[in-house]
């Protein structure tokens, strides 16, 4: 480990593995020098008993609670990781990594290539949800962790939850996989399509040699942000939010922002550029859309998850979600009973979209609370 | 700690299940019974439930507990799953009854079944009587605010398991809010005095090994 700051309660820092122990790649390839950022809330008890694992979804990082560094913005599950929370650093410790292919400090296209020492853009290697999960269990071992208690995430992280579950049941007891799926659909993969496109049509992406040149596609970027962030709300929740509203007093019988919905939109396509990198994005959605955790096995998912019937699951959607709608939970609840593990599952009724995860809901409160609680009653008596 | 008391068929659903077992409560509600059944005989529980608030509810109590419909959703659990099925007070009200009440068997060793006796006496004296619908305490509701589509009698209801190769192994009869009486299920009169009536079920023969779930 290069860089370790062992404060109290949070704590950050870098692993970096030597080249010796590369990460092997579902493509072929490997990464060797990996290194994972990654933080941490509460301490590991004398048990080593206590470890949850938070996987984070596609344009997020490890800042789950506590201020970001960049924005100084409250962490990003802020309502569900802290004191008296379902996920209490009083009681467990909190790890969050950001995932392979990232730019919060993992590596990542954005990263120096040692051979070239140049960033890496796009000889970068393809990764996949399954390279993100072990290179985490990497972590998990470097941070002296033989099986963490639980592993928890929404959307993407909630396919790593589930690949987890998969590839290393014998290294965690409970799951809880939150707005998820079990591969991406046709019209994930279509949403995705539309956002790298964005990108890869902003000359300055420059074939994705971009940090090198100086540049950087911001205009593609903010567009990608811009159509993946409706596929994250509702329209129920956009109408209510927006509805027909003008910026201003009357049209401006042009193109300028004249909805709120547009200048709202205009908005979070400027933040994100301000934290996230182009190749980055393009990397992380195709991770995504590889993902179909039963398309190595021909006896379909009940059979991809029958390695994990002695994991506790827990799965959640929200019925307003039309990115990873409930349909998609409920095949992986049958699969998951069919495999004779144990499953909990509940729809959430909100009309927030994919985002409710991620907001304050105190139904996803109380099921984790609850979940978590009784998880842990067993746990300790095993 | 003082208890409130224990509903009398609840009661009774305690007493024929085995310690320690695997049981699956279809239509569990807010967990009560699974609550019970986990606390004072150490079943591993798990529920199915209809309502997001329902289940919301369980899962925040800790029970392990599914959102989804009896008369979808059994299919996808694979025979033999659990030792008890227990279907209470909803067989009436699923879409495919027969079909529940084989997949019932199909994923438990045994099922208890509980049901409101469309053959009470006080069932058949509103109807004979008024010509109207009958409302009694076992069926509370208007007939155009029920959910039960499918009302039987016990006769009917001990007939369905005859045809389909059940046995009965126990029956107990309630009325008027009081203790389960053990009765013998073919016999009339208990079909004129049970207000609801609860059955544990076993098969009479193994289902054959190609009666196993689809694939999701």
């Amino acid at each position: 480990m290069s860089e370790r700051r062992e404060t109290d309660a949070d704590d950050h820092g870098v692993v970096t593995f030597p080249p010796e122990r590369p990460l092997r790649l579902d493509s072929g390839a490997q990464i060797e020098g990996l290194e994972i950022a990654y933080r941490t809330f509460g301490r590991l008890n004398a048990d080593r008993t206590n470890a949850i694992l938070v996987c984070h979804a596609l344009t997020l990082d490890q800042h789950v609670a506590g201020a970001h560094p960049v924005s100084g913005k409250p962490g990003w599950w802020q309502g569900m990781v802290g004191a008296g929370l379902p996920l209490d650093p009083d009681r467990h410790f909190i790890i969050c990594s950001n995932v392979v292919g990232g730019c919060m400090g993992s590596t990542g296209p954005s990263s120096i290539n040692p051979a070239t020492d140049k960033p890496w853009g796009l000889a970068f290697p393809v990764v996949t949800i399954a390279d993100m999960v072990r290179a985490q269990a990497m972590l998990v071992e470097a941070l002296g962790i033989e099986r963490l208690f639980a592993v928890i995430g929404g959307s993407m992280g909630g396919m790593q939850v589930l690949q987890w579950a998969v590839d290393y049941p014998e290294r965690l007891f409970a799951a809880v996989c939150i707005a998820a799926a079990a591969r991406h659909s046709a019209q994930n993969i279509a949403f995705h399509e539309v956002g790298r496109q964005a990108i890869m049509a902003d000359p300055d992406w420059r074939g994705g040699a971009y940090a090198e040149l100086g540049a950087r596609p911001e205009k593609g970027l903010a567009v990608a942000r811009m159509a993946a962030h409706i596929t994250y709300l509702s329209e129920t929740a956009l109408q209510r939010k927006f509805g027909r509203e003008l910026q201003r007093d009357g049209l401006s019988w042009g193109f300028d922002a004249d909805f709120q919905v547009e200048s709202y939109l205009r908005h979070q396509g400027a933040a994100f550029v301000d934290r996230f990198d182009a190749n980055s994005y393009l990397y992380i959605t195709r991770a995504m859309d590889y993902f179909d955790l039963s398309g190595a096995h021909a006896e379909g998912l009940a059979a991809a998850l029958g390695r994990a019937r002695d994991v506790r699951f827990c799965v959640v959607s929200f019925s307003s979600d039309w990115l990873y709608p409930t349909g998609e939970s409920q095949g992986i609840v049958r699969a998951l009973n069919a495999a004779g593990a144990r499953v909990s599952f509940v729809e959430i009724e909100s009309d927030r979209g994919h985002d409710a995860f991620l907001l304050d809901e105190p139904v996803l409160r109380a099921v984790l609370a609850g979940f978590l609680e009784s998880a842990a009653l067993v746990w300790g008596a095993a | 700690m003082s208890e409130v008391p224990i509903r009398p068929d609840f009661e009774e659903i305690l007493r024929l299940v085995r310690p320690g077992s695997r049981v699956l409560d279809v239509g569990c509600g807010e967990g009560d019974l699974l609550e019970l059944l986990t606390r004072r005989k150490g079943v591993d529980g798990r529920g199915l439930e209809i309502s997001a608030g329902g289940v919301s509810a369980c899962l925040a109590r800790g029970l392990a507990v599914m959102q989804g419909d009896a008369d979808r959703d059994l299919d996808y659990f694979p025979a033999g799953a659990f030792d008890y099925v227990i279907l209470s007070q909803t067989l009436q009200a699923v879409l495919r009854p027969r079909h529940v009440l084989g997949e019932l068997l199909r994923i438990g060793e045994r099922a208890i079944v509980s049901l409101p006796n469309f053959g009470h006496w006080r069932v058949r004296l509103d109807l004979l009587l008024h010509g109207r619908m009958p409302m009694t305490a076992a069926l509370p509701e208007p007939w155009w605010a029920t959910s039960n589509i499918h009302l039987c009698t016990m006769g009917d209801f001990t007939g369905l398991c005859a045809d389909m190769g059940l046995a009965i192994d126990a029956c107990a009869a309630f009325a008027g809010g009081g203790q389960a009486r053990a009765v013998e299920p073919n016999r009339r009169l208990e079909n004129l005095r049970a207000e609801t009536a609860l059955f544990l079920l076993r098969r009479r023969v193994q289902p054959s090994a190609a009666g196993g779930p689809p694939g999701p």
